[in-house]
């Protein structure tokens, strides 16, 4: 059987980032924190595409865990990162359990359809608010780590660490999820449901388990979004955002846990070049970027480091 | 006036406004069943093209009551010229994918539609109110109404009537319910599917741009002018039944009146109300209320 | 002998059609039995009661003395009634393989093995091994094992068939019923088909229901024959006798004598 290079993989990007993260600008330190975010809420979406379902509605899970780590920075005066992160994915993961008996039922074009309807609902919610800052949103104060506040110079190192270590962290322990065999059935549910059901599972629990820790990922990417930005407001639940985490998913493939991240920040790179090119076309430059993935890369940016196998 | 006379007739008008809007969207997917989300960016196309057209037309003098009919030519031309290329050009090789696919597909077209916009328009918004202002207003228990959204509702009905004369009583029409029904079995009797896909498109994203055309008069055109829209006629025709004319009008009224009520009596629940009734619609009725698509649900 | 299925006075309609039409038979345990009848005639009908995919309109169906009548397909299926499928049904985008390995996982799944916290290659129930090991184990027996690494879609159609029955074996069913195992392969495989399938299966002690076309194979396999009419049991006795019946000659095999 073929070695598992997948835990010495993260633990390589881990160092890299660790060593490398010292010498890097600080805008680059900026956009490798965001990657983890984003690559987060991508690797819980991953878990549902893997299964045939994509979920235009992970903004959901994301804002969720953003205004988490916003209500305790305004609410508490509780900054730091990792208690930000742990409310996140508690309060997606509780909210993605409620949701998950209605839409584990869903396939196709009506889960993306749900998934997005339960997104904008939050959306309406929070847009209107006077208390949360109605369409601006409100500020969130700069992350501490255990207890320290970083001086000015190291936050962004330090929070991009904090970051990757968990970051890495929970791709690791998806990675271990996907090899158990309730984590594995995803190919088997995307081909054949039904033989999957005369075998004996359920379906609609796998489906409904590979949800919850969805939203918790995208939870924690939300908190950590909103700890590194400083801010966080309303479009974050917006379709549009939901549709950036599709985006960055196509791109990467389903390939490997370590794939979002990749994904996510070329993503990222892509982005910040193509608007500092022109800022009036970085989207087109964005949408022909996607075509040309679903195009030529079905499989996402990872299957160039996949040996085909001999059909 | 009392307060719920005022709540129908701005839901009327908000009705009509979103029948239009969303009613292309609905057409599209019946026949191809495909989720257009470059359907915001023809709205936007039209908003513009109407807004640009019609400010041309009255800076050179012309008749300010042709206006109405350059917002049409403005919103035709716009989808006569894009449409078929979008679909010829790239989405008829994708027709074999998965609706999903289809539909990333979609997105990032309007990814770059949103940008095209940018570089042909410029980002300065047009402010093009004389079609709206020019025909004054009227009064209706001591409250004015502007003029002009008597147009909306006329042209909300005249497409309704129109649209569901030409598939009951033409031979397009019938056709059309079959291409709709079996798409392989069509092709098989002879019938021109792919004529059809290309006309069905481009008659979807025309419905689309008369939206914004129309809508341009009272807005101030900006860019982003079609993001809104989508998630909107996405909700609009879901709760009326994805595929479905019928459906897009009742989804329009339900949710004109939704917004109708609620921007009365509590603003802030406007857009949650309308977002939980599409959830509340797929969760319990997924293929809508006039629904023809069969849900896939387990 | 003891009886392990016991189907009583099962209906079912679907409108103006009659599946099922007060359809009873008790199987006896490690027997074999064979459903023939023209299509239509309700025997994948009495299979999709019997495996939970159809609940019948009235009448029940106990399995070793439990009724299962009510119960979904999955809580059926771990009880040990598994069936394979007229059309194979298989994971289109893995390799045979990967299709077998993935049926293994579910068993462990079922049962409980080789979660998250588990660090050891747990081993399948039923099987006493590794699922990698029982995977090349079972298609070996099945004469699949030269093409482990082949995506399953492209099999050549009796392969696919096979290896369609090779997953079931993987939940060590008491009781399999096949739909049709043979159809689909060339008259000269019937025969080497069903002989491969009857010995892999029976080595584990199913006692098996198959449904078949083809009177040869009913005869040369079958130790009791179900002949279906209209939704009901016309014939019920070994296949000699039952084949020699008046009514299944001229309703099932289409002998023009009355």
């Amino acid at each position: 059987m073929k070695p598992d290079r997948t835990p010495l993989l993260l633990g390589a990007v881990l160092a890299a980032v660790i060593v490398a993260g010292l010498a890097l600008p600080q805008w680059l330190l900026f956009i490798l924190t965001i990657a983890c975010a984003q690559g987060l809420v991508v690797l819980g979406l991953n878990l549902l595409i893997r299964a045939g379902l994509v979920s235009f509605g992970q903004a959901l899970f994301y804002c969720i865990g953003a205004y988490a780590a916003g209500g305790l920075s305004r609410g508490f005066g509780i900054s730091d990162v990792f208690v930000q992160m742990a409310a996140g994915i508690a309060s997606a993961a509780i909210v993605a359990f409620l949701l998950g008996f209605l839409l584990a039922r869903y396939r196709g074009i009506f889960f993306g359809l749900l998934s997005l309807a339960l997104s904008m609902i939050f959306y309406g919610l929070i847009v209107k608010s006077e208390t949360l800052g109605s369409t601006d949103g409100f500020n969130v104060a700069k992350a501490t780590l255990f207890g320290v506040r970083p001086g000015e110079a190291w936050v962004r190192y330090s929070v991009l660490v904090a970051a990757a270590c968990v970051t890495l962290a929970a791709a690791f322990l998806t990675h271990r999820y996907l090899k158990t065999p309730l984590g594995g059935l995803a190919p088997a549910i995307k081909d054949n449901e039904i033989r999957v059901e005369y075998m004996g599972a359920s379906v609609r629990y796998a489906i409904h388990v590979n949800y919850v820790i969805a939203a918790a990922l995208a939870g924690a990417g939300g908190a950590l979004a909103a700890s590194t930005v400083g801010h966080i407001d309303p479009e974050m639940s917006y379709w549009t955002t939901s549709g950036e985490f599709v985006f960055i998913a196509i791109l990467s493939g389903t390939g490997s846990v370590v794939a979002p991240f990749l994904g996510a920040f070329i993503f990222g790179a892509i982005r910040t070049m193509a608007y500092d090119l022109s800022p009036n076309t970085w989207q087109m430059s964005m949408g022909i970027v996607l075509l040309a993935a679903i195009v030529f890369l079905p499989d996402g940016l990872w299957s160039l480091f996949v040996r085909r196998r001999s059909a | 006036m009392s307060q719920l006379s005022l709540v129908l007739v701005d839901g009327v008008i908000y009705s009509a406004w979103l029948f239009i809007a969303a009613v292309g969207l609905t057409l599209v997917y019946g026949v191809m069943k495909i989720l257009n989300v470059t359907h915001g960016s023809f709205y936007a196309l039209g908003a513009y093209a109407g807004a640009s057209l019609t400010g041309a037309w009255l800076a050179k003098g012309y008749p300010p009551m042709l206006s109405y009919a350059v917002l049409l030519a403005g919103a035709l031309l716009v989808s006569l010229v894009v449409a078929p290329v979008i679909e010829r050009g790239l989405l008829r090789f994708m027709y074999a994918k998965d609706e999903v696919v289809i539909l990333l597909v979609t997105y990032a077209l309007f990814l770059v539609l949103e940008d095209a916009i940018k570089l042909v328009w410029g980002v300065n918004p047009y402010f093009v109110a004389e079609p709206y202002a020019l025909l004054g207003s009227f009064e209706v228990g001591g409250l004015k109404y502007p003029t002009y959204n008597l147009i909306l509702v006329g042209l909300a009905l005249v497409l309704a009537a129109g649209l569901a004369w030409v598939l009951r009583a033409t031979r397009v029409g019938k056709l059309l319910a079959a291409v709709i029904h079996d798409p392989e079995m069509s092709r098989a009797l002879g019938v021109n599917v792919d004529r059809f896909y290309l006309v069905t498109f481009t008659l979807g994203c025309f419905l689309a741009a008369l939206g914004g055309s129309f809508t341009a008069p009272t807005v101030s055109v900006v860019p982003g002018l079609g993001v809104d829209v989508i998630v909107l006629s996405f909700a609009v025709v879901v709760i009326g039944g994805l595929g479905s004319l019928p459906g897009a009008a009742l989804g329009a009224a339900i949710v004109g009146l939704l917004r109708s009520v609620s921007v009365h009596y509590l603003p802030q629940v406007e857009l949650f109300v309308i977002y939980s009734v599409m959830a509340l619609v797929l969760a319990f009725r997924p293929r809508g209320l006039f629904g023809l698509a069969e849900p896939r649900k387990i | 002998m003891a009886t392990i299925l016991d189907a009583r006075g099962l209906n079912k309609t679907f409108g103006a059609v009659t599946a099922a039409q007060g359809v009873s038979a008790a199987i006896e345990k490690d027997s074999v039995v064979g459903l023939i009848g023209t299509n239509g005639a309700g025997k994948t009908t009495f299979i999709n009661m019997i495996t939970g995919y159809l609940k019948p309109d009235s009448g029940s169906i106990r399995y070793e003395g439990t009724d299962i009548t009510a119960l979904a397909p999955r809580d059926i299926a771990r009880l040990g009634i598994c069936r394979s499928f007229q059309i194979p049904q298989l994971y289109s985008s893995l390799s045979v393989r990967e299709n077998m390995l993935m049926a293994l996982g579910i068993m462990l799944h079922c049962a409980g093995r080789g979660g998250f916290f588990s660090f050891s290659r747990p081993s399948v129930p039923g099987h006493g091994a590794p699922a990698e090991e029982v995977a090349d184990r079972i298609l070996e027996r099945f004469g699949l094992a030269d093409y482990r690494d082949r995506n399953a879609q492209v099999l050549p159609g009796g392969l696919r068939k096979l290896l369609d029955i090779a997953l079931t074996m993987a939940a060590k069913p008491r009781v399999l019923l096949l739909d049709e195992p043979t159809s689909g392969v060339s008259a000269e495989e019937k025969f080497g088909i069903m002989e491969l399938i009857m010995q892999a299966v029976r080595a584990e002690g199913a006692t098996v229901i198959f449904v078949e076309h083809d009177m040869e194979v009913v005869s040369r396999f079958a130790q009791r024959v179900l002949a279906f009419y209209d939704g009901r049991v016309i014939a019920d006795a070994p296949p000699e006798t039952a084949l020699k019946n008046a009514e299944v000659l001229r309703y099932v095999v289409g002998s023009p004598h009355a």
